[in-house]
């Protein structure tokens, strides 16, 4: 009987999702399209939750919702006015066409294949060896046991990756023209926020440890501050001047990759933490890894070189 | 639960299907980067659907973890994405003037 009340709740959810997607996808307004895709987000957040992984849902909820919808609605505040574009579909030639419809099938039955050969294998997939080594990992969370411990790798280039990107947007010019002032109801709001906001932060990070949560999380919440208080346009704040905002950005990556150095240097092999430290070097390496995604994903929103930055180049102060 | 995971897994499906069909066929950048977006929600999907393993047993850490990496990878090219569509529009409103 509750399993048949599961299932009803899934097929709702689904549906919703599915909806969501194509009135995301198809909306003539795009302003409409960005804030669907904002609530498809939080919708896919749920479902992550229902899929138990909530460590996913915090981060889709927290980035991927919120962060991404930021940036998008803030790509449409650059639009040249009067120029909306509505939801029109290229009339291409029919063998572009056939190609598009080949490419998608082909897709479509391959990750179906996937999931069916994996589905009815029953393959255990890596669960019991991730459980099998916990213990040595430093961290309760097998999350973040596999994102920090196991998989390390994959999160150093992760890191790598989101400073790529900074610097492909810090290249492409300064910053987006400030908001406006916000009114008192606004600036009273973000006063209480941006505090909470910071505290969460830090909560998600230390908790990461052994409960959902973690840098990839703190470091969005923290991001999301900055954001909203950039969003109030009060002039009384900025961000730390040139060179620090340089080294957290850079921290993330450049301490990982220091204490995977390190091990090697220890007798181990890249990223492999001796047993006593691991939890500790953990902690570390997510501290600054926080600051540097909260920095980077900052940076940006902001679309490009802080205004603070430009004032180096007459010799002045950074 | 089988069920369970077939039903979101087959989703997952469908959406990375609408997303790339709008990426590929809708007009606008803007619109294309969204779309590539609800693409990589469908794939997210496709891997966590096959993570889960019933309401009893533990879930599997490792396409959690390798999720989170992509929504991060994930919003970092569209954040790159986005600014090289702002430098593209600057670009076309100064051909344009002149």
């Amino acid at each position: 009987m509750t399993l048949d009340a599961l299932l009803i709740l899934d097929v709702l959810l689904a549906a919703l999702l599915l909806v969501l997607a194509i009135a995301a996808l198809h909306s003539q307004s795009l302003r409409q399209a960005i804030i669907l895709f904002i609530v498809f987000g939080l919708v896919t957040a749920l479902v992550w939750a229902r899929l138990k992984a909530p460590d996913v849902a915090l981060a889709e909820a927290a980035i991927g919702s919120g962060v991404a919808g930021a940036l998008l609605l803030a790509a449409l505040r650059d639009r040249r006015p009067g120029v909306e574009a509505g939801s029109s579909q290229q009339r291409p030639a029919w063998q572009v066409l056939t190609v598009t419809y080949l490419v998608i099938g082909l897709t479509l039955t391959a990750s179906w294949a996937f999931l069916y050969a994996q589905l009815s294998a029953d393959a255990p997939g890596l669960n019991r060896l991730v459980q099998a080594e916990l213990a040595n990992s430093g961290v309760a969370n097998p999350v973040t046991a596999v994102l920090l411990n196991f998989r390390a790798y994959d999160t150093l280039l992760e890191l790598a990756v989101l400073f790529g990107a900074l610097l492909g947007v810090l290249a492409l010019g300064p910053q987006r023209p400030a908001p406006r002032i916000a009114g008192p109801v606004v600036t009273h709001l973000v006063a209480w926020l941006t505090p909470l906001l910071i505290v969460t932060a830090a909560y998600l990070l230390w908790v990461g440890a052994h409960a959902p949560g973690g840098a990839f999380q703190a470091g969005a919440l923290l991001a999301a501050a900055g954001i909203i208080v950039r969003l109030s346009g009060n002039p009384h704040t900025a961000l730390p001047g040139g060179i620090w905002m340089r080294l957290i950005a850079v921290g993330g990556t450049g301490v990982f990759l220091l204490v995977g150095l390190a091990a090697m240097g220890l007798g181990g092999k890249l990223l492999q933490y001796p047993a006593d430290w691991a939890g500790t070097l953990i902690l570390l390496i997510e501290v600054f890894a926080t600051l540097s995604i909260a920095a980077s994903l900052l940076l940006v929103y902001l679309g490009g070189q802080p205004r603070n930055w430009a004032a180096r180049k007459d010799g002045s102060h950074v | 639960m089988f069920d369970t995971s077939i039903l979101y897994g087959l989703l997952g499906i469908v959406l990375a299907g609408l997303g790339l069909h709008a990426a590929i066929l809708q007009r606008d950048v803007l619109r294309r980067i969204l779309a590539i977006n609800i693409l990589g929600v469908g794939v997210f999907l496709v891997f966590i659907a096959n993570a889960y393993k019933g309401p009893d047993a533990a879930a599997d850490a490792v396409p959690h973890a390798l999720v989170l990496t992509g929504i991060v990878v994930a919003v970092a090219a569209t954040a790159l994405a986005l600014a090289l569509l702002r430098a593209l529009n600057a670009h076309q409103e100064d051909a344009d003037r002149e």
